[in-house]
């Protein structure tokens, strides 16, 4: 249902960031590769305190510092300096060029500043350039994500000339398949690589910033963090059994994936965020379909107990009401879930607006129709204040920018998804598979415990 | 007495840490760096010129940030009543939502405004970067009127709007006469300036020109002052109000932790301007000298010794027995408990090794903590300050002007018809200064360092990894963005912006905060466990501060 609310022209408390900072995150999970961002110093600072705040980890993005003189005659000289001085002082085996808004307005021809600078060049000094466009006044964050993998592989898997491209598997023993898991905690993407090597599968993800945004301390000088894709591995990409892509947002737009099968007819499989049982059962039925492999023991075992847990603890959280915002890929996979626990999502809200969320939740159920939950494109933080205080939920579960509405409305508050900068610990929250949904399963059922219990004028000590 | 630093450093050679340094980079750059690093003058002879408030090179991975941060962030951020609006894609104005620990009070002024929460942005579509955005801000400045009937609204522009060519002024008059309260805008593009630096400067002109000296309104005290530079951090002002409030001293303003637009109107009715961060505010100190006749003097409110020497400061201004006296005994209640808390902390921290690379002031300032816990600041630098931070503001004549700082406006400011009244008369200058009294002065870091030790400006990630690498320093103190890769070094990190959560570290309160926060942090037990059993490695000790 869509929302009777005030519209504004103005965003107060926005439910979004801006393009580049997916673009830089999703260019972090690359083996050796520097992001690089065009357009003036103030952004890249911006974006790498960000992510700091939130992974807590060390987190290096360039920037080729636009003065005034470079945003009127534009930005090329600067672009092509930067690289020489990236390129000497890291050694990097990737940059990934993102624009900012400001050399989007300025109108730089990005492609060709690049094609200039090789022409300059051995070619085998130089590392791999990628290119994205982003400019934040086009999309959000989860755009710039999404079309910085694109262009990735859109950019080291050209479509003609290599033999290598057979479509057939080449790697010996295991099977390939690659997988795009989505903006997700570098706890998630470990856990996914640990399914999928249990199914005997030798898979390939993109991006994979698992170490490198979470890592161990330095026995010595690091130029870069270790971890991320291999470009070698990126290039074995056409010969994989298979394509995982998460988010049945993304599913609808242009993707990675989805040059892949274009390209190279590596068989797609568009999946929702394996969040839940419902949406993890599709991911586990199509590793089943790749391999013809049984599920492993193991992860039936998550499953089996992750559904006891849900026949114990389900009455303390039916009919919950919640409220549920974030990337929209997120919150359609949250709501799945939700939906199998019987918590009611009364708003479902994103910053984002492509207009395919509501589809995507009847997808996903077909009778979200009949539970009358709002959905909310564009949304900001103020109107979900609105209405949250209309609709009086029990528990709202979001990113740390949700907490200002959570304690003014003394609701409490589950942290998921990005970014988290006041608490501790964003980086190893699971949220997907078997395991995930049972640690979000323990956190709800906790927290609407928690707070029953505080409210409670007698106290109790049992459940 | 043996002089630890000159030990120190003489062991660790820093002629030989910048040619290392130096090496790694192209030509070009290692000139530039050159004379961005600097090992400072022995003590005695003056200091160094040092390369300070210059670009960063394309590619170079710095500290700072941009223009709007400075203006928006950092110097209006901090004022609760005035609306805020970021005018540009959504970016720029989420980022620098609440990201500052500024803690304000609104329950001082009597409409209890405090807008701070709150990020607001006109979030341009591509629609208004093609067709232009003026129509969008219009309609915004008239939404926030209509939300919150503010006393003020401010506009902020991002970079983009420069370009496209809307014209925030024109909005922002126009605004301003059809609602009848103040409005105005900065043109703080974020490819303005070098750093943040430029955006304080924006900012100063802004306040100056658009809200002090609106209001003639005379607060009620003997001593009426304004506190400029300070952004009451963690609480930073909150303790500084008590110290004022205790001595008998009026605030009249603070620019601009804990503020209120209202206090800005009317700070020139104030009788004394005290600059504590003078990269960010002294533009407006001097333009209130000029225009309104307050004198301006530096202090600094972080260290217990440095608080109090501020304090009577500010009482020898005065001349006023009454004030020298009830200083005196503040200070006499306040110290005890200080010199309790040291007594305690420093067999822990004596002859430890720190390093400040932080801001504009803030690099200089905590030294004087760490003095007192007996630790040696043996290298420093700021993020965005500029050569009289370093040096002192007797080099101001010789700075050259590049076509960055061009780009701001210095505003001609000339004595009020009415408002000018010279606090002091010229002789009463004069005597003051006889007494050794310093008006307007600021001797910068370099001079209060001691010789021999490293004065880096716009310290870059790798050379933050080497100077650690080398120096094994007991604490680092930088931003969040260094936090983390000081700590995969086994160092213990201090953020001097947001403080990690904790503080106030200013005044006398604060400063046993620090000695406690510095304790913990340099003798904590976490580093014990780097080494696993099954690591025989003897190098790690090598490599490591913290495994014995
Ligand atoms: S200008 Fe654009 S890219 Fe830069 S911070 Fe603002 S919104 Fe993000
Ligand atoms: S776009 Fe400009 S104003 Fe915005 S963060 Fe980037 S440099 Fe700063």
């Amino acid at each position: 249902m869509a929302v009777d609310i005030k519209k504004y022209s103005v965003t107060r408390n926005a439910c979004k960031l801006c393009t580049p900072l997916g673009a830089a995150l999703a260019f972090s999970g690359i083996e050796n590769s520097v992001p690089l961002l065009h357009g003036s110093q103030g952004c890249s600072t911006y974006i790498r305190r960000y992510m700091i705040s939130h992974f807590k980890e060390p987190v290096d993005i360039a920037s080729t510092n636009f003065s005034e003189e470079t945003a009127i005659f534009g930005g090329g000289l600067n672009l092509k300096r930067a690289l020489d001085n990236i390129i000497t002082q890291y050694k990097p085996g990737m940059i990934g060029v993102a624009t900012t808004c400001l050399s989007e307005t300025i109108g730089d021809d990005v492609p060709m500043i690049l094609r200039d600078y090789k022409a300059g060049k051995k070619l085998e000094d130089l590392p791999a350039i990628v290119h994205v466009s982003t400019p934040s006044y086009r999309g959000t964050h989860a755009d710039g994500f999404h079309n910085a993998v694109r262009a990735i592989v859109d950019t080291l898997l050209p479509v003609s000339e290599d033999s290598r491209y057979t479509g057939e598997d080449t790697t010996g023993s295991s099977k390939l398949v690659n997988i795009f898991p989505e903006m997700v905690s570098p706890e998630d993407m470990r856990y996914m690589k640990e399914i999928i090597s249990s199914f005997g599968l030798k898979g390939i993800m993109l991006p994979d910033y698992s170490e490198r945004l979470e890592g161990a301390l330095w026995f010595e000088f690091k130029r870069i963090q270790e971890g991320g894709t291999k470009l070698s591995d990126i290039r074995k990409m056409p010969s994989a059994s298979g394509s995982l892509e998460f988010g049945r947002i993304l599913a609808k737009g242009e993707s990675a994936g989805r040059v892949l099968k274009e390209r190279f007819n590596v068989p797609l499989y568009n999946l929702g965020l394996p969040i839940g049982v419902n949406e993890t059962d599709r991911f586990i039925s199509a590793l089943n379909e790749i391999t013809g492999v049984e599920t492993p023991d193991a992860i039936k075992k998550e499953r089996d107990r992750l559904i006891d847990s849900y026949v114990d603890g389900h009455k303390y959280v039916s009919q919950a009401r919640a409220i549920v915002y974030g990337e929209e890929d997120l919150v359609a996979g949250i709501v799945s879930f939700l939906t199998e626990i019987g918590i009611k999502p009364v708003l479902c809200a994103s910053g984002a607006k492509s207009g395919l969320l509501e589809s995507v939740l009847k997808d996903i159920n077909p009778d979200f129709d009949k539970s009358n939950a709002l959905i909310m494109s564009g949304a900001d933080f103020v109107e979900i204040e609105e209405i949250a205080g209309r609709l009086k939920p029990d528990i709202i579960i979001g990113h740390s920018k949700g907490y200002s509405v959570a304690r003014k409305l003394n609701i409490p508050i589950v942290r998921v998804g990005f970014p988290i900068h006041d608490r501790f610990g964003g980086s190893r929250i699971l949220h997907l598979g078997y395991r995930g949904a049972q640690q979000l399963f323990d956190r709800i059922v906790n927290t609407i415990m928690e707070n029953r219990q505080e409210a409670s004028d007698v106290g109790w000590s049992y459940i | 007495m043996p002089d630890p630093v000159k030990e120190y450093m003489d062991v660790l050679d820093p002629e030989e840490f910048k040619k290392e340094v130096l090496s790694k980079y192209p030509t070009k750059v290692a000139r530039k760096r050159a004379k961005q690093i600097l090992i400072n003058r022995p003590e005695g002879e003056p200091v160094q010129e040092i390369g300070a408030n210059v670009r960063t090179i394309p590619g170079i991975i710095t500290q700072r940030g941009c223009t709007y941060a400075g203006c928006k962030g950092v110097v209006l951020g901090p004022t609760r009543d005035i609306v805020n609006i970021t005018h540009g894609p959504i970016g720029c104005g989420f980022y620098s939502w609440l990201t500052r620990r500024n803690q304000t009070d609104p329950s001082t002024t009597e409409d209890g405004h405090n807008f701070m929460n709150y990020c607001f942005s006109t979030d341009m579509q591509d629609e208004n970067i093609v067709f232009g955005g003026e129509k969008k801000l219009r309609q915004a400045i008239q939404e926030a009127y209509d939300i919150f009937h503010p006393k003020a609204i401010a506009v902020f522009s991002t970079c983009p709007v420069g370009l496209i060519g809307d014209d925030v002024h024109a909005v922002t008059r126009e605004m301003k006469e059809k609602l009848g309260i103040n409005i105005f805008g900065f043109s703080c593009e974020g490819y303005k300036g070098v750093s943040q630096s430029a955006g304080h400067h924006i900012a100063n002109n802004g306040i100056f020109t658009h809200v002090i000296g609106t209001d003639d309104t005379v607060k009620k005290g003997k001593y009426k002052v304004n506190l400029l530079g300070e952004y009451n951090i963690g609480g930073d002002a909150f303790e500084i109000e008590r110290l004022f409030e205790k001595s008998g001293i009026t605030m009249v303003s603070t620019f601009s932790g804990n503020s209120s637009i209202d206090f800005f109107a009317n700070a020139h009715t104030a009788d004394l301007n005290m600059i504590m961060c003078h990269r960010s505010i002294n533009y407006v100190a001097e333009m209130m000298e000029k225009k309104y006749g307050i004198p301006w003097i530096k202090v600094n409110f972080i260290g217990a010794k440095s608080t109090a020497k501020s304090l009577r400061k500010i009482a020898q201004y005065y001349e006023d027995e009454e004030l020298i006296a009830r200083v005196e005994e503040v200070i006499a209640e306040e110290m005890p408990e200080v010199e309790r808390v040291l007594e305690q902390i420093r067999p822990r921290t004596q002859g430890k090794v720190a390093m400040l690379f932080v801001g504009g002031s803030r690099a200089h300032h905590y030294q004087e903590l760490f003095k007192e816990m007996g630790m040696i600041p043996i290298a420093a630098g700021y993020e965005f300050a500029h050569r009289d931070d370093y040096e002192g503001r007797k080099v101001l004549p010789d700075i050259k002007v590049d076509a960055d700082s061009r780009n701001i406006e210095e505003l001609e400011v000339h004595p009020d018809p009415v408002k000018y009244n010279p606090r002091k008369s010229p002789e009463e200058m004069e005597g003051l200064k006889k007494k050794g009294f310093e008006f307007k002065d600021y001797e910068g870091m370099m001079a209060e360092m001691p010789g021999g030790t490293l004065i880096i400006d716009d310290i870059s990630q790798y050379e933050t990894e080497k100077l650690i690498e080398k120096y094994k320093p007991a604490i680092f103190c930088a931003g969040i963005k260094e936090k983390f890769a000081i700590q995969k070094k086994g160092i213990p990190m201090k953020q001097l912006h947001s403080y990690d959560s904790g503080g106030p570290y200013a005044g006398f309160k604060g400063a046993i905060n620090f000695y406690h926060e510095i304790d913990r942090m340099v003798n904590s037990k976490v580093w014990s466990y780097i080494k696993p059993p099954w690591k025989k490695n003897p190098e790690l000790s090598a490599r490591y501060a913290f495994v014995a």
